[in-house]
């Protein structure tokens, strides 16, 4: 069997870890299919249907303007996922390279950890939604901020483990063997802090996923005619005395997504770290 | 120890001057004249160029900067640009709720995470272990706005058990504003409980497989003895140190509960400050939030030398 | 108190413990019969993985929960107030309210065995507060006197101390007199010096084995270390895989040994293999492994002597006067 195959048979031998996986997949796909899958158009609005229930035409009932929950939540999530994804994807290639050099080179060191404190002395979304004001609300801007704020988690983890692997044998060895520092960091030491990174990846994923969706309630975030979920949740709260499902259902997409991949990330943590499947 | 401390303050003094640095910059990556935006539509260049040349703005960044941080170390964080008053009072007005909140958040998340915690690590990978860490998980990835909102439908708007929002009249008994502080810190304590509960649960795992765990069970001492006197004993070391965090992040950082409950706290300044591009706010309350944060960790340094008679002695 | 009872202290009978693991049940400890008589040093000795620690937590009631339990056997000790209780099947309330009370115990490594938030002084007068009903003032003063005992100087002051401010050795001595609080009637000491300096080694032994002579109490003395053996034991009982292979007094023991491992243990002694015209016998396997087989002797994979009959079937514990062995050929050999 291959590798990479017994990879993921032993990451899904929990059942939860599937599940998630399952869950998350779906979400990808609907994201990424969202026009052949919706039952309808996310922005088509039909006033004689507005704030309807649940039903077998609506499945998940209709918002104030009669649109589709259903169908918005599905859209919805091209525009959280995607944020998500991108952040992600901001945040781990930039906060591995500061992590890399702050880690390898003592001299950088102290002074990158002191703005890292410093940035995290600041609560996540505080620090996010001053830099959306700073720049202005957009989903473009909310990457950006998001990407700001998540960075020095990345920072953190891949200084701490390329300060243990910068000590093992075999880095010495490899600059004995007069292997330059370029290809030390980028390739020997870039391999064994691989796996913190992708654990961290998933995490930081799910807290932006939820970052995103509260920046967007606070009138913060992505602009309100852009359906995601938070702002389905915004304009959705002032009718939620009348109409509960105009909150509930975008909020359990929220906890689907979030969750499936914290719990994901668990079981690679758990799988790539023997240390820590012991004490979990 | 006293070495360490003072090397501790230190260090936290350069993270101040880092935010201050960074909160001063950022600011001014802005579009837009803050003079401009202060006289709104209006203004003649005239006026605008005057009231560039009162707060300084015409000078050089870098003193701009330096004048900023003066005012800033002595205390004076600016004047709000709508609340026509300065903003330290401006804060000073919306810290109680904001005060109580995080007190209470706190508590309940502790009263509700440690003893999850200590319970799951105890029974680990029994029944209330996988219950307590599925609950945690869940708690932890529970937006917490949505989780307000729908507690706000339930308890308050169809049970009608507490307020709905709001923080009472502001001359109502402290009692009553209080009340109104109920749902809310229920939220932010469930959402916050979470990751209290993990911390202890790993740091009770750790602390039992010790050797000195196995001492205290071959004096005979009962198994509750053993995890609550000798066990947690050294475990509440580290748990100290999440508890704090939470409350030093939760400081700024129930900004959208405040919103969502109505009530007229920091988070609450801050979003319409944001709104309306109140900066000498926004710059205000991030450095006050930063300045608490750090003030708790430093109080988090105190206790441990309390606490652990290896850095006290 | 220093007579030899007509009935023994602790008497093992054929114990056998199991874990479960995830690869399935496994008994680390599968025929283990001993007996330590008041007054008296047992050794308990084998390498690594024989299951000689196992045997001590068992008796002590300290197997890892829910893993590991007592699966065949008994454990009878002769309880103070007169009668045998066998630890085996009491209830884990019965054998923790013996334990630091009549049977205590010290571990290998001093500097993890105390709790470093608590006071030296108040981890021994927990241990008297509890069995003995003491105030706390009481048991201060208990925990002093017992510092005094395990010549700790300056015991008024030092009882105040931190474990993180003691040495070793030091700490060692604290973990005895923790142990020696309540006068327990059997020490199980594992390895208790193995983590120590070779001087430091020597005092504890010294220690130990005054306050067995003072008090009268039985010893159960863990060790892998021969040297150790010569030095505090009486008698002597050697465990392989599991098992006891051999048991006697420790002078016939070390001059006439029975059992192939025996034999094959004390020929490592720097001594003897210095001695030996016939060349140096040697373990033949990895020292510290232990292969476990199904089915005949333990010792079978790695003896010399080894023949078919050692494979199959249950091998007995055959005995003479003063000592039992568990080997098929120990008189062909002998």
């Amino acid at each position: 069997m291959s590798p990479t195959l017994l990879f993921f048979r032993r990451l899904f031998r929990r059942k939860l870890v599937l599940a998630a996986a399952l869950v998350l997949l779906s979400l990808l796909l609907g994201a990424l299919l969202a026009p052949w899958v919706t039952p309808f158009k996310p922005d088509a609005m039909r006033l004689a249907r507005r704030l309807k229930p649940p039903s077998d035409v609506n499945w998940l009932g209709t918002d104030e303007f009669g649109r589709d929950i259903l169908s918005r939540i599905i859209f919805g999530a091209r525009a959280s996922l995607g944020i998500g994804a991108a952040v992600v994807a901001v945040s781990m290639t930039i906060g591995t390279t500061i992590g890399l050099f702050a880690g390898y080179f003592r001299r950088l060191d102290a002074p990158v950890m002191r703005v890292v404190d410093a940035m995290m002395a600041l609560p996540d979304i505080l620090l996010a939604i001053f830099l959306v004001a700073v720049l202005g609300a957009s989903a473009f801007n909310v990457v950006f901020a998001l990407s700001i704020v998540y960075t020095p988690r990345v920072v953190r983890v891949v200084r701490a483990s390329t300060l243990v692997v910068r000590e093992l044998p075999f880095v010495e060895a490899a600059r004995a063997l007069g292997v330059s520092t370029r290809r030390i960091l980028g390739v020997h030491v870039l391999l064994n802090v691989a796996s913190p990174v992708l654990v961290q990846a998933t995490f930081i994923f799910a807290y932006a996923v939820l970052a995103e969706a509260g920046l967007s309630f606070l009138g913060a975030g992505v602009p309100p005619e852009t359906p995601t979920w938070g702002t389905m949740i915004a304009s959705g709260q002032q009718f939620a005395d009348d109409a509960f499902w105009v909150v509930l259902f975008p909020g359990i997409a929220i906890v689907l997504a979030a969750l499936s991949l914290q719990v994901l990330g668990d079981g690679l943590r758990d799988m790539l770290d023997p240390k820590l499947r012991k004490a979990l | 120890m006293w070495l360490t401390l003072g090397r501790r303050i230190g260090g936290l003094i350069i993270v101040m001057l880092l935010v201050a640095t960074m909160v001063f910059f950022l600011t001014r990556l802005a579009p837009g004249d803050p003079a401009a935006l202060m006289l709104g539509d209006q203004a003649t260049p005239e006026d605008v160029a005057r009231l560039r040349a009162v707060y300084g703005l015409d000078k050089p960044l870098l003193v701009q900067f330096g004048l900023w941080l003066k005012e800033v170390a002595s205390g004076n964080l600016g004047q709000s640009i709508f609340l026509q008053r300065p903003v330290t009072q401006a804060l000073a007005e919306r810290a109680e709720p904001t005060f109580f909140l995080t007190l209470f958040s706190v508590s309940i998340a502790a009263l509700i995470g440690i003893p999850a915690g200590v319970a799951s690590a105890v029974w680990r990978g029994r029944a209330v272990d996988q219950i307590v860490s599925g609950l945690a998980m869940l708690a932890a990835n529970v937006p917490s706005f949505w989780l307000g909102l729908i507690l706000i439908q339930l308890f308050a708007v169809r049970l009608g058990w507490f307020p709905v929002a709001g923080y009472g009249d502001p001359g109502a008994p402290l009692a009553d504003r209080l009340g109104h502080l109920i749902l809310p810190a229920s939220v932010l304590g469930l959402v916050n409980s979470a990751l209290i509960t993990r911390f202890t649960r790993a740091s009770m795992l750790d602390v039992l497989n010790e050797d000195y765990v196995r001492t205290a069970r071959s004096k005979g001492v009962s198994e509750a003895r053993v995890v609550l006197r000798h066990a947690f004993g050294n475990a509440l070391i580290p748990i100290i140190t999440v508890v704090g965090l939470t409350a030093a992040l939760l400081v700024g950082g129930a900004i959208v509960t405040e919103t969502v409950f109505g009530l007229p706290g920091v988070g609450n300044l801050v979003v319409s400050a944001v709104l309306r591009r109140d900066y000498p706010v926004i710059q205000g309350a991030l450095i006050v939030v930063a300045a608490v944060y750090v003030l708790i960790n430093l109080a988090i340094d105190v206790i441990y030398t309390l606490v652990d008679p290896r850095v006290r002695t | 108190m220093t007579a030899t009872h007509p009935e023994p202290l602790l008497a093992i009978n054929n114990l056998e413990v199991s874990f479960r693991t995830e690869e399935g049940t496994v008994t680390p400890v599968r025929g283990v019969t001993l007996s330590v008589n008041a007054g008296e040093t047992l050794a308990l000795v084998g390498e690594s993985g024989s299951g000689k620690s196992v045997t001590s937590l068992a008796v002590m009631g300290l197997l890892p929960r829910p893993a590991g339990r007592i699966s065949g056997g008994s454990i009878l000790f002769r309880r103070r107030a007169g009668g045998a209780i066998d630890l085996a099947q009491a209830s884990a309330s019965e054998v923790r309210r013996l334990r630091g009370a009549e049977i205590a115990m010290i571990f290998q490594e001093p500097m993890t065995s105390l709790n470093p938030v608590l006071t030296v002084g108040e981890q021994i007068a927990e241990s008297v507060r509890l069995h003995r009903g003491l105030g706390q003032g009481d048991a201060m003063r208990r925990a002093r006197e017992m510092l005094d005992l395990v010549e700790i100087p300056d015991a008024g002051r030092r009882v105040h101390d931190y474990p993180h401010q003691m040495s070793g050795g030091m700490r060692q001595r604290v973990m005895i007199a923790l142990a020696m609080a309540c006068d327990p009637a059997l020490l199980i000491a594992d390895e208790p010096t193995t983590a120590l300096d070779v001087t430091i080694q020597a005092q504890i032994l010294a220690l130990i084995e005054r306050l067995r002579r003072e008090m009268g109490m039985g010893v159960l003395f863990i060790t892998h270390n021969l040297g150790v053996v010569a030095e505090v034991a009486d008698r002597v009982a050697v465990m392989y895989a599991g098992e006891v292979v051999e048991s006697a007094p420790v002078r016939p023991l070390f001059h006439a040994p029975r059992h192939p491992y025996t034999r094959a243990l004390l020929d490592c002694l720097p001594a003897r293999a210095a001695r030996g015209a016939d060349g140096r016998r040697v373990v033949r396997s990895i020292p510290g492994t232990v292969s476990r087989v199904a089915e005949g002797c333990g010792f079978a994979p790695r003896c010399e002597f080894v023949r078919d009959s050692c494979r199959v079937g249950a091998i007995p514990l055959e005995s003479e006067p003063d000592r039992v062995v568990r080997c098929l050929r120990w008189r062909e050999i002998a």
